[in-house]
Parts: structure tokens; sequence; C-alpha cells
């Protein structure tokens, strides 16, 4: 989910004790300068330029470094302006009634606008309460529509199978036992995302590096989505002589099967899949590029978003999950659209390969070798 | 006269297994089945050959099922079944009031979808039966408005008549709340669900065997009521 921007008031910005240190300081900068000009101005005119500066403050700072200002502005005003000055007490009765009045407008004026901030700020949570709530019931619909569809698969097959058995030809028998099949395995595959979603969300990803060889990974790979490409020619090149590469097995396996399963899915039958792998000085660089239909430029910088489901479906999930386990190796995924059209992700994991290989020069020699997956 | 032997169904849903599903399903139970993935598509096949029933989702790609349901109801007056993922009360509710017959939540039970399929072809045909409408022990009759249960003449205020009437001629179709204010106590009464349970109470005692475990007037929680044949 994408963090909802919250434009906070400067004064949660400024921490507590910044904010009464730049009241009070505002306070006497202002009178300082007033009373520089003492002679030329009258009290009057200096108790309304401190009740600006008081209403200035009281828009962006708490209400108890406001109040301070407000006691403070009225405590300097008595004692520096209003006759007799350089003490507290008020010499005649209207200064007293002016000392009065200008404290009781300081108050009402801090507590009003504090007021009317709370207001803006409770309509303003009410109005992120509302997107995030949209924001979830979409979420939440595509979910259930990802989860409930295989589920009601497997119910109504295994309610045909159960109850009526006298029914079926053996074909249609054969047919739902296969439309089970499918929708278990994209049941699993589902919890398996959600799972490493939260796995990522919680941080506790650490991968596991070790040697591996990338040409096993890639085969293997393949082998488990046999039935989903079968209808495509997957063209695989790795480098010749690609040396064991260290990365957490695993998690790389489940980028690369999230990516081609992608391709297997959302271009259409008969589209050529294209993937390899190469060294570049310390790094690994993996394509998986296809002649589908690519995407959009709006698309191409929202497909890696959690949740962000494409044209077509899905539970948005798969390509951010990539985009965490590159990440975790310290990689970075890109998405491209090829000169032909297609998708095209290009995965960099750094520093993976042995120093004794690094120091081997530039990228090496492409060896092109064709898979026939039937 | 209609020139179809079998009944035609027509499903207009995206998800291939879900197709595959109903196909197997309905075929041998005996219909004959129509399919579409697009409201488009959907929509076409309903022009052409005006299935008996069509079972519609409403998550499809190239429009919300709510629309084509709209559209369809301007000029199809077969039933419609939903079928769908989206199970919130406003969900239904929408769906019902753009016309559909019935509204079932994926994942469903094969039984029941054949049970609702079959009440809702029943509730299309009874319309031309006259006005006579008999119901496991309970008979309604529209043209003297008069009901008995069990051939015991039922005493009945006129506004229990009205609601009884109205569940009658809907039999297997589940009416909203705000339908059964509208009709009965008019457009300005629909927030009075007070009014509707009250006279749903009173209707039940007299029509229902057990107002424990009613079997004609049945609740669809949050929606609306189902009024059912009964059990026989």
């Amino acid at each position: 989910m994408q963090d909802v921007f919250v434009t906070p008031f400067i004064g949660s910005r400024i921490g507590r004790p910044r904010q009464y240190l730049l009241s009070i300081l505002s306070v006497c900068l202002v009178s300082a300068v007033c009373f520089l000009f003492s002679s030329y101005i009258g009290v009057e005119v200096v108790a309304f330029v401190l009740l600006l500066t008081l209403s200035l403050i009281a828009m962006f700072f708490d209400i108890l470094p406001v109040l301070l200002t407000a006691l403070l502005s009225a405590l300097i005003w008595d004692y520096f302006f209003l006759l007799p000055r350089y003490n507290l007490r008020v010499g005649n009765t209207e200064d007293r009634i002016l000392l009065s009045m200008y404290f009781v407008i300081a108050l009402v004026n801090a507590v009003l606008t504090y007021k009317i901030r709370q207001i803006e700020k409770i309509a303003r949570q009410k109005e992120e309460k509302a997107k995030t709530l949209k924001l979830y019931n979409t979420l939440l619909n595509s979910l259930s529509h990802e989860f409930r569809t295989p589920i009601a698969t497997i119910i109504g097959a295994t309610d045909n199978l159960i109850e009526q058995p006298g029914r079926l030809s053996g074909d249609d028998s054969k047919k739902l036992l296969t439309e089970i099949s499918v929708a278990s395995l994209r049941l699993n595959r589902h919890v398996e995302n959600l799972l490493n979603m939260s796995r990522l969300e919680s941080g506790i990803i650490q991968p596991k590096k070790a040697w591996h060889d990338i040409h096993e990974m890639i085969h293997s790979i393949l082998h488990q989505l046999e039935e989903s490409l079968a209808d495509r020619r997957v063209i695989v090149s790795i480098g010749n002589g690609l040396p064991t590469a260290r990365l957490d097995y695993g998690l790389m396996e489940q980028v690369l099967y999230n990516l081609l399963h992608n391709a297997a899915l959302y271009t259409p039958p008969g589209t050529p899949v294209f993937i390899s792998a190469a060294r570049s000085a310390g790094d690994l660089i993996l394509q998986v590029e296809d002649d589908g239909p690519g995407f959009s430029e709006s698309e191409i910088h929202k497909v890696f978003d959690k949740f962000y489901r494409g044209r077509i479906g899905g539970t948005g999930l798969g390509l951010s999950i990539a985009k965490g386990f590159v990440e975790a190796h310290n990689g970075t995924i890109e998405l491209t659209n090829r000169a032909s059209g297609g998708a095209c992700f290009i995965i960099t994991i750094p520093s993976c390969f042995s120093p004794e290989e690094r120091r081997k020069p530039g990228a090496v020699k492409k060896l092109t070798h064709q898979l026939s997956v039937s | 006269m209609n020139l179809k032997t079998t009944t035609e169904i027509l499903v207009i849903d995206d998800e291939t297994s879900i197709r595959k599903i109903l196909e197997i399903t309905l075929q041998s139970h005996g219909y004959n089945i129509l399919q579409a993935a697009t409201a488009r598509e959907g929509l076409q096949l309903t022009a052409t050959h005006s299935p008996d029933l069509i079972i519609l989702d409403l998550g499809l790609p190239d429009e919300s099922g709510q629309t084509t349901l709209k559209k369809m109801r301007e000029w199809f007056g077969k039933p419609v079944i939903i079928l769908s993922v989206l199970s919130g009360e406003s969900d239904i509710i929408e769906a019902l009031d753009n016309g559909a017959n019935d509204y079932l939540i994926k994942p469903f039970r094969t039984g029941e979808l054949l049970a609702r399929i079959r009440s809702a072809l029943r509730g299309a045909t009874s319309e031309d039966e006259g006005p006579v409408i008999q119901l496991n022990g309970l008979e309604i009759d529209l043209s003297t408005r008069t009901v008995k249960r069990d051939n015991e003449l039922l005493k009945l205020t006129a506004t229990q008549y009205a609601l009884l009437a109205l569940f009658g001629r809907n039999v297997g179709k589940v009416l909203t709340h705000q339908y059964l204010l509208r009709e009965i106590w008019g457009s300005d009464h629909v927030d009075q669900l007070q009014y509707l349970r009250v006279f749903i109470a009173q209707l039940r005692k007299k029509i229902e065997k057990d107002v424990n475990y009613p079997e004609h007037i049945v609740t669809e929680s949050g929606v609306g009521y189902r009024f059912l044949a009964g059990s026989n």
C-alpha cells in the first residue's frame, strides 16, 4: 500500500522545546524593536504588534507555547510599555482595562486558532481514512477474487464428482480433476506470494547466500513451469563459462519464477520468451524478455508497487515480491519495453562472483542454446 | 411458442475454470449451455440466442457486471442469477435493484446453484399460470384476494395480504427491504425497516408451520427476504 502523504502542521514537525524557545525569542525580538521606536509609537500600537506576533505563532505552534507567548507578551507590554514603566504595577484605570483586555484577546486568539486547527486536523484525518478505506476495499476485492475463484472451482468440481458420479462421463470426470489440480496450484501460488510478502514486510528476509550454478537454477525453474510454458518457445542464453554466483537460491528462484510465470500468463500463446544470464565485472545480469504486448509508459512505473494489478488482474504481488527479493541482494530490477514491443526485465545482482573471476576481463561471450519445452 | 426443447443457460464469466465447471455441472443436469468471457460477448449472445436464464459474474474485464445487467434488463425479461465473489450487502442490493433475480456468492455449492436455477425458472413461468398460486399447503388466490393454508381460510389484513401477494408473484426471488417497502408503503417509507419487520413477523405467524424455522419467508441477512415454496 502506498503511504498516504500527510501534510503535518509546522508545529508537529518542530519539537516542543524548540517551539517554546522560538515563541519566547520572537516575542522578545518584536518587543525589543518596538522598544527602540517607543518614542514614536503609542502603547496601543505596540499591543497590536504583539497580538499580531501571537496570532502568527498560534498558526504554527502547539497550544502550550502559544499560551505562554500570550502571558509573556502581556507581561512585557505591562513592564516595558505601560506607565509607570519597569514595574508590573499599572497606573490608571484605563490602562488596567487595556491590560486585562489585551490578555483576554490574546487568550481568545490562541484558543480559537487552536480549535480551528484541531477541526482541520480531524477533517484531514477523516479524508485520509476514507482514502485508505477505498484502497483497502479495492485490494480486498481483488484478493478475494484471486482466492475465491480457485476455491469455487475446487468446490464446484468436487461437488460434481461426489454427488453425481453417475451423470458424468469419464472425460468430464477427468476435466474436473484437471480443474481441481490447476486451481490448487493457483491457490498455492497465491498463499506462497502472500507469505513472501509478509516476510518482506516484516523485514526478516536475510539472504542465505551460497555458491550456485545459474544454469541449474534456470533449468529447474523452466522444469517447474513446463506446463504453463508448454506452447511457447523458450530461448535461454547463458554466458559461456558463467561462473557460479553467490546468492540466495530460494529467493532468486522465486524472482525468476514470478517473472516467467507472468510472461506465460499475460502474453498470448505462442509468444517466445527469452532468458539470459551474463557477468559484467562482478555483477550478475539476468534478463527475462518476451514478445508480448509490453507495458504502457504509465504502467512501467507502477508494476513493482505492491497490489498494483495490470489490465488482466492477479493479486498484484508477484512483481513487488520479485523486487523485494532482488533488493534483499542489494540488487536492482528494471522494466523496459523491447524495441519490438515486448517487456524486458533486467536484474542486476552486484558483487556475486569471486575476486578471481572478477579480475577476468569484461562480460563473458554469450552462448545461445535453444530449449524446446514441450 | 418456444422452439427450443431444452432449457438454455448463458454463462457470462471471464474465468475459464468457472465456465468449465458450470458447463459440466449444467450439461450433466440436462441444460444447454452458452458461454461468454466478456460483457460485450454476453450481451451479443443474449440478443441472438435469447437464453432461458443467464448466470452473470460481476467482475468482467470490459465493464462491471452491474452495468451489463442494467443494459440487459432494458430488453431481456428472463431470469438473471448473479454469481460473484463480491459478498458485501451493498453489492447484492445493487444487483437486485438492477434487476437480478438472485445472487449467489462464489464459492458456491453445486446443489444450491441448481436449486436457485430451478427456482428462478419456475418463477419465470408461473406468471402465466393464472390467478391462483399454489405452494406446498399454501394457496394464494389473486382474483378473490383470499389465502388458504391446508384448505383453511386465513384472516389477513389488507397490508398483510398485499405483502403476501407480492411475495407470491416473486417466488424464489430475493426481494430487497427497499423494494418491499416501496411497493407496499410507498417511496416515502423506504427507510422504515421496522414496518416491514412487524408485518413479516405477523405473516410468519399465520403462514409458517414453525415460526422459528420459516420455510416460506426466508431472511436474506442484511438484504431482504426470499419467498420459497417450502419443502415437500
